[in-house]
């Protein structure tokens, strides 16, 4: 009886120098990002005593969790005092809207540019793509008057016209260089089956276009759910989105910086667009692939 | 009603640039037309236009008596098989053969039992639930075919439906399409560049270069009187000699000027033969060897350059005189580079073209 002897190629030492320089730099990186994700947890969970004490490495002797009830419902945000909870339901009253109103348009006129090509509509594509490349600010009080005569400034629904305006550059290439890439011959098979413009569109491009919706979402949500400039601009006080609460909270100049309640404030501020990377990542990197690869 | 289709004087232009021009074509009822030509002669931008996927820059379509010209392809009375197969991947097979019933509005129990009767003609029964992901290529093209099928239309365009095929799987769906032909009776026009398919399939081929039919006839006469030099080459494998020489209308001499001479009678002109500078047409399988060669009309000495054994028969490469010439031979042939081989053909098989025109004689 021979023994059983193992075949194949020698199996790789894992502390091969090749290994440890990758994963050193890896985990260094890694610290460099996380470490200050660390202190913030940390010092909401501490008492402004123990923060005075200066060692903001130290995890919390009392974990408490009244900063993130302040940061939450308590902070005085310019004239109010009910916290950022006020903000961020205007913050969700103003993402939902931009976020659907922004992706349709832009999928809608992706697709048009890409499948229902019109005398121009290279040049008119090229303009749209300027667009992504002049700086917020030079538009911002040109946008002001334009909302100013349509009765839009200071409501709501100015703000999520904007970010749809906004929006439509880079969400619009993305789709656009996505619908390209599907086969042709399914268009011509589609409209041989009778299939009319809406019809290949809700039939046959968004069935097999979930990734770009992924990204171009995701775009959306972290973009609108962090902007500043744009909801302390166009919106009334009553509307400020919790950006610019978060903002009044941290930039108060008047009292004692609380800084376990703006740690808190920040983090809360911080979860939507976490939350989105975190459930939907992988969709994420597989669309921007898809997009890239095909392009 | 007599055609099925009807074509008057289409014209087709992107810009300054002309892909079609006055084409005029007349497919009969039941019949199976073939487009062939190289990539870039307008075969298939034809049948786009047909289909209704291209706008036409002039000229009239008629489909089954009706014109079509500005019609949706949807309600052209036609359906269509492409080369990628263009199956919707995020539907079943099933869903795939009903979007264009569900599209037209085809009552429910209708829509089924189309579904049934073509998946029992084209044997994709047990494929109705599975995606187009699941299916292998040739499955896949049966599936596109049904999709065709359930329209219940007079009309099928094939857009080279074999081309993403592997060899053998496009034998065999060549022949199933063959036979669907036969059963259906359906008007059937198919673009391919494959001269195989071509001649198998056709009761006709139109042979299309640079956006005009050059030659519109059933194989056989395309095969044995080519129109002009062109389809001559294009249509036969291996190519059909083309041999330069001067032709002498009084003797009917054949001169090459490079040691190759001899007398074309027999050979049947389209008008009064003319003496001059032409193109001579041998096909290497009229080229006799051997015994057989003594009883043709023209006989001659060969030199053997190159041999190519192919099994079946075998392919020689010879000079006469300083003339290149290509023939078969038997495959069971002994025959050596360096060899003289006796050989001979019959004038009546020839092709002869005028040199400046390319026309045939």
């Amino acid at each position: 009886m021979t023994a059983v002897t193992p075949r194949g190629a020698k199996p790789k030492k894992v502390f091969s120098p090749r290994n440890i320089m990758l994963y050193g730099a890896l985990v260094v990186f890694s610290l460099y990002y996380l470490l200050p994700l660390y202190v913030m947890i940390v010092t909401s969970l501490k008492d402004m005593a123990e923060i005075r004490v200066g060692n903001i490495f130290s995890a919390p002797v009392e974990i408490t969790f009244q900063p993130w009830v302040k940061a939450w419902s308590e902070a005085c945000t310019g004239i109010n005092c009910d916290g950022l909870s006020r903000g961020f339901w205007n913050s969700i009253r103003i993402l939902i809207p931009s976020l659907i109103l922004s992706v349709s348009v832009a999928a809608l006129t992706g697709y048009v540019l890409a499948c229902w090509r019109f005398k121009g509509s290279e040049i008119f594509f090229g303009i749209l793509l300027l667009g992504a490349f002049i700086p917020y600010q030079v538009l911002l009080y040109p946008l002001v008057i334009i909302l100013r005569e349509m009765g839009l400034f200071g409501s709501l629904w100015g703000l999520v016209l904007v970010h749809t305006v906004f929006a439509m550059p880079i969400n619009v290439l993305l789709f656009r260089n996505y619908f390209v890439a599907l086969p042709e011959e399914l268009f011509k098979a589609a409209r041989v089956d009778g299939a009319g413009f809406w019809g290949i569109f809700f039939r046959i491009v968004i069935p097999m276009s979930l990734p770009i919706f992924v990204v171009s979402g995701i775009i959306q949500v972290t973009g609108i759910w962090n902007d500043f400039l744009f909801g302390v601009v166009y919106t009334r006080p009553e509307n400020y989105p919790m950006t610019v609460q978060l903002n009044n909270i941290v930039n108060s100049v008047q009292g004692v910086k609380e800084y376990n309640v703006n740690m808190a404030a920040t983090l809360l501020t911080g979860l939507v667009p976490l939350a989105v990377y975190f459930f939907s990542g992988r969709l994420f990197v597989r669309g921007i692939a898809a997009g890239a690869v095909k392009g | 009603m007599n055609h099925s289709i009807e074509i008057k004087d289409l014209k087709l232009a992107f810009g300054a640039v002309t892909v079609l021009e006055d084409l005029n074509l007349q497919v009969g009822q039941g019949e199976f037309l073939v487009l062939l030509g190289s990539s870039g002669c307008g075969k298939s931008t034809l049948l786009n236009c047909i289909a209704g996927l291209l706008d036409v820059t002039d000229g009239e379509i008629h489909i089954q008596g009706h014109n079509v010209t500005w019609e949706e392809p949807s309600k052209r009375g036609i359906g269509m098989v492409f080369q990628s197969y263009a199956l919707y991947p995020q539907m079943t097979v099933e869903g795939n053969l009903a979007f264009g019933l569900k599209n037209a509005r085809v009552p429910k129990d209708e829509i089924a039992k189309r579904i049934t009767r073509a998946a029992e003609v084209l044997q994709i029964e047990p494929l109705l639930k599975r995606k187009p992901g699941a299916l292998s290529g040739g499955q896949r093209q049966r599936v596109a075919i049904g999709r065709a099928l359930v329209r219940d239309v007079d009309v099928f365009l094939f857009d080279e439906p074999l081309s993403n095929l592997d060899a053998k799987l496009r034998a065999d769906l060549r022949v199933e399409i063959k036979r669907l032909h036969h059963t259906l009776k359906n008007t059937m026009i198919y673009v391919t560049h494959d001269q195989v398919e071509a001649m198998t399939l056709a009761d006709r081929i139109a042979i299309m270069k640079g956006g005009q039919i050059m030659q519109l006839a059933p194989p056989a006469e395309i095969y044995n009187r080519p129109v002009n030099k062109y389809v001559a080459g294009f249509i036969g494998s291996p190519a059909m000699n083309l041999i330069e020489g001067d032709m002498d209308a009084g003797s009917l001499q054949f001169e090459t000027g490079r040691g190759m001479a001899f007398s074309v009678q027999g050979y049947e002109f389209g008008s009064s033969p003319t003496s001059g500078r032409v193109w001579l047409g041998l096909r290497p399988e009229h080229v006799h060897s051997g015994t057989l060669a003594q009883t043709q009309p023209v006989q001659l000495d060969a030199y053997v350059d190159m041999v190519e054994p192919m099994g079946s028969d075998t392919q020689v490469w010879a000079k006469i005189g300083e003339q290149e010439l290509r023939f078969r031979m038997d495959g069971q042939a002994k025959v050596d580079i360096g060899d003289t081989v006796p050989i001979g053909f019959d004038p009546a098989r020839l092709s002869m073209f005028d040199k400046k025109s390319e026309m045939r004689l």
